[in-house]
């Protein structure tokens, strides 16, 4: 922005309000040509507004977008596209029943008298997918596609159009390590030829490693930018952000962990019979299981909860083994599980804080079949406090809730139990800095008290940071194990990407 | 209505809120204002007979439409209750009459044959995993035939015999001394079972998890439910009510022409739910609603025969245009109540 060279897209003074919500408040934003601009801040801080008024999806009630220096109007995403502004969502809009090329010319197919035009089709589809780096048939099925590489697809949607600046909305949330690395290959590839990219990201690693230059949201309005690439720093990201200080994820203290409480024995799950799983968690002790997306570790999760169908394998539990079933014979047995999909698998949305907190213990609490409701009240007045929910009520739907205090409520549900075991699968996908804080927080506490703790993640930071130790998988097999000792990024992706560690501790 | 109040007592709490919920506070003012044009249109409206006959029929309708939305909150249809009632219906003072089978055997296997009938859909759906609609659909046509199949299609009745039991469903008791209003017994029994529907959903676990597995069904899973057997449970209630109103039915008329007895029941079941504000989407439902809602189809009807004789013939377009148009205001009312922040 120091040299004289006109801004590809500039907001200027941008506000927009929903009832009793003021989203933006004066916000203004540029990115030039050939930059990657990272815009973060916290949930609820503007950043989906603002991108969706970026790409004509929603009107701002103020304010000014200027496209090379003219001010423009969008009246709808087509509008933005015509301009050359994309929008990658968090969710892809992909279908699932579509060829690669059908999936990129979805509605702009070439066709000639009503007819599909399919040998030119295809032969453009080769070309846009060259470009993010995807060597592949264009016919082939877009189901046949892992996640990371659906995204691909997706960006060489949005390149077809021309598209000048790509907006993407948390881009790596569901992506494995190996598969961000491919993604931030192919932006910085995007960079080179001239496009520009708006990058919206909770993972402050990936801004370091990728943006130019980064803007910040608090609370609608703009909290000041990161000019310089040298200048961008985790610490200052989010005092940004928060505007105050965060202490940075503070690893546990030293401790030594109490007996085996959870051991896992030659289990195979049906995504991966051909490899026995064996591990153990002992009381206080947090395991972390890193690996790429694909590589079974939800599935081993899911499998000594009982929800996927063992193929062999036991599950012991303090010396007891547990019927691997049904996910009720887990939960008798003290097994808790947080699962990766906080809207689809954890939680009711449309039910109340209450309703949701008390379902896992809703029978044992009742009388005869009928539900205890002071029993019920009682437990979300504990919880509540207790994991510091931000809710005006216990009657409250969920679905009203920030991710991150519908994530507490699926804990509380489970802690009403009184586990014995806590495993979580990506427990903090999608969730602001300060709840994420929050909960890291909440977990070293349940161990504190001699939980025994076994997480899923994606996130390398969470790995290193959260773990006493940790377990990497890979195609569906234990790669390894690391101690504290032995815990750095590079060992851990060593181990992901199938590889030998240089030094092996034990 | 105050948190203590809920609080104190909780039952009345939760039927405080749902008569103040909007979905049936619009569906009573629609009730309202039909019965307020037909008795304006129509000296008879208000007559005893009249109004004891729309209470009666409303709790035959009610019977079968409580059965039908333990369904509908899974998320799942039942489109065989109208065979159902037919079956049972031919069935009953065929075992009856042509068989002399006793009156606890003919009644407890009509409501036992109701039950295997909804466990069997139950198992196909959550067993085989078919959809709902082709199971009870298949239902719906074979139960029909075989209606038709066993009686020769002639038509069964009690003839001048079985009084005694007829009167569980003929009977009138004069709360009001004679001459008054006269409470049909049909309604005490639809009274008791909208009652224990009631306290079902509402009070016990098993409700609970009806609801939370009709909105998601896999968090209600991973949660610890057996969603499985609990769907179950739902299509073996709506299948015995509907027996149970087949055979009030019947008791009733007493004569059942297996062609057409009971001939688009599970449409007006379906329809008073939905208007009760059961939402096909699953997870939602009211006892109340369903009542009103039931209450609205039998008015809407009434009114037809009142005020409109010569539209008889277009009845059903008449209701389909009604219920449409309050499905429709449903909608609206709900958009706008929903505009929240998008941010």
């Amino acid at each position: 922005m120091s040299s004289a060279v006109v801004p590809l897209v500039e907001v200027r003074g941008i506000s927009k309000r929903f009832p009793g919500v003021r989203a933006l408040e004066q916000v203004s934003l540029s990115a030039t040509p050939g930059e990657v601009l990272a815009l973060i801040g916290e949930n609820g801080a503007g950043k989906s507004t603002l991108l969706k008024i970026l790409a004509g999806v929603q009107p701002p009630d103020a304010g000014e977008i200027l496209v090379d220096g003219r001010p423009v109007r969008f009246r709808g995403v087509e509008d933005a596209l015509a301009r050359g502004i994309a929008l990658i969502h968090q969710e892809l809009n992909l279908a699932d029943n579509l060829d690669l090329a059908g999936n990129i010319f979805l509605g702009r197919e070439p066709r000639r008298a009503g007819l599909l035009r399919r040998a030119k089709m295809h032969r453009e589809a080769a070309t846009w997918l060259g470009m993010v780096g995807l060597d592949l048939d264009p016919a082939t099925p877009l189901v046949d596609l892992p996640i990371g590489r659906q995204q691909l697809v997706e960006i060489a949607k949005a390149l077809s159009t021309n598209a000048r600046l790509l907006i993407m909305d948390e881009p790596t949330s569901s992506l494995s390590v190996h598969e961000t690395e491919t993604l931030f290959d192919v932006v910085r590839d995007l960079r080179r030829r001239g496009v520009s990219v708006i990058w919206i990201s909770h993972r402050l690693g990936e801004v370091r490693k990728l943006a130019d230059r980064v803007e910040v949201l608090r609370d609608g309005r703009n909290a000041g930018g990161i000019a310089d690439r040298a200048d961008i720093d985790h610490d200052r990201m989010i005092r940004m952000m928060v505007g105050r200080d965060i202490d940075r994820l503070a690893r546990r203290p030293s401790h030594s962990p109490g007996a085996t409480v959870l051991a896992v024995k030659g289990l195979r799950t049906p995504a991966h019979p051909a490899h026995a799983v064996s591990l153990e968690v002992r009381a206080g002790e947090i395991v972390g299981i890193a690996g790429l997306v694909g590589a079974g570790r939800t599935e081993l999760l899911t499998t000594i909860f009982g929800i996927t169908p063992a193929a062999a394998g036991e599950v012991w539990l303090g010396g007891q083994a547990v019927t691997l079933r049904s996910p009720l014979a887990a939960i008798r047995a003290g097994i808790a599980l947080v699962p990766e999909d906080r809207k689809q698998q954890g939680l009711v949305l449309e039910m109340a804080v209450r309703e949701n907190m008390s379902l896992v213990t809703l029978w044992p609490e009742s009388r005869a079949g009928f539900i205890d409701g002071q029993a019920e009240r009682r437990l979300a007045a504990e919880m509540i406090p207790a994991l510091a929910i931000k809710t005006p009520g216990d009657r409250q739907a969920v679905q009203f809730l920030s991710g991150g205090n519908q994530q507490k409520v699926v804990i509380a549900k489970w802690l009403a139990m009184k586990p014995k075991v806590l495993l979580l699968d990506e427990p903090t996908r999608g969730i602001d800095v300060g709840a994420k804080a929050e909960i890291y927080d909440l977990i070293h506490r349940l161990a504190g008290s001699g939980l025994a703790v076994l997480f899923v993640s994606s996130e390398m930071e969470e790995i290193l940071s959260l773990s006493d130790r940790a377990l990497v998988m890979h195609e569906g097999r234990l790669a390894g194990g690391l101690d504290r000792g032995d815990l750095t990024e590079e060992n851990v992706m060593r181990l992901a990407a199938g590889g030998p560690l240089g030094r092996m501790s034990a | 209505m105050s948190e203590q109040l809920a609080g104190r007592a909780p039952v009345l709490g939760r039927m405080l809120r749902g008569l103040v919920s909007p979905k049936i506070v619009g569906i009573i003012g629609l009730l309202t204002a039909v019965c307020l044009y037909t008795a304006l249109a129509s000296d008879n409206f208000l007559r005893v007979n009249n109004v004891e006959n729309i209470v009666h029929r409303t709790a035959l309708f009610g019977i079968l439409s409580i059965g039908v939305a333990f369904v509908i909150i899974t998320g799942g249809i039942d489109l065989s209750i109208g065979s159902v009632v037919c079956l049972v219906g031919v069935l009953l003072p065929w075992l009856l009459v042509e068989h002399g089978w006793s009156v606890p055997a003919g009644v407890g296997f009509v409501l036992a044959l109701g039950a295997v009938i909804g466990l069997v859909h139950g198992l196909l759906v959550t067993r085989l995993g078919l959809q709902p609609f082709v199971v009870t659909l298949c239902g719906l046509l074979i139960y029909r035939g075989v209606a038709r199949g066993l009686t020769q299609d002639q038509s069964q009745g009690f003839g001048t015999a079985f009084k005694g039991l007829r009167s569980l469903a003929t009977a009138r008791f004069p709360i009001f001394g004679d001459g008054g209003f006269q409470l049909p017994a049909t309604t005490l029994i639809f009274l008791v079972i909208a009652v224990l529907a009631a306290v079902f959903l509402n009070r016990t676990v098993w409700g609970r998890y009806l609801l939370a597995l009709g909105c998601n069904e896999q968090a209600a899973r991973y949660s610890g439910i057996d969603t499985g057997r609990m769907k179950l449970l739902a299509y073996v209630i709506s299948s015995t009510l509907a027996a149970l109103g087949g055979m009030l039915f019947v008791l009733d008329i007493n004569a059942a022409q297996p062609s057409d007895f009971g001939n688009f029941y599970e449409l007006y079941a379906i329809a008073a739910a939905v208007l009760g504000g059961c939402s096909l989407r699953g997870g939602e439902g009211s006892i109340l609603g369903l009542l009103v809602g039931s209450a609205l189809m039998v008015v809407l009807s009434n009114m037809i025969n009142l005020v409109h004789p010569r539209y008889q013939n277009v009845e059903f377009a008449i209701i389909g245009g009604v219920i449409l148009a309050g499905v429709i205001a449903d909608e609206l009312v709900r958009r706008v109540s929903r505009r929240r922040p998008a941010a």
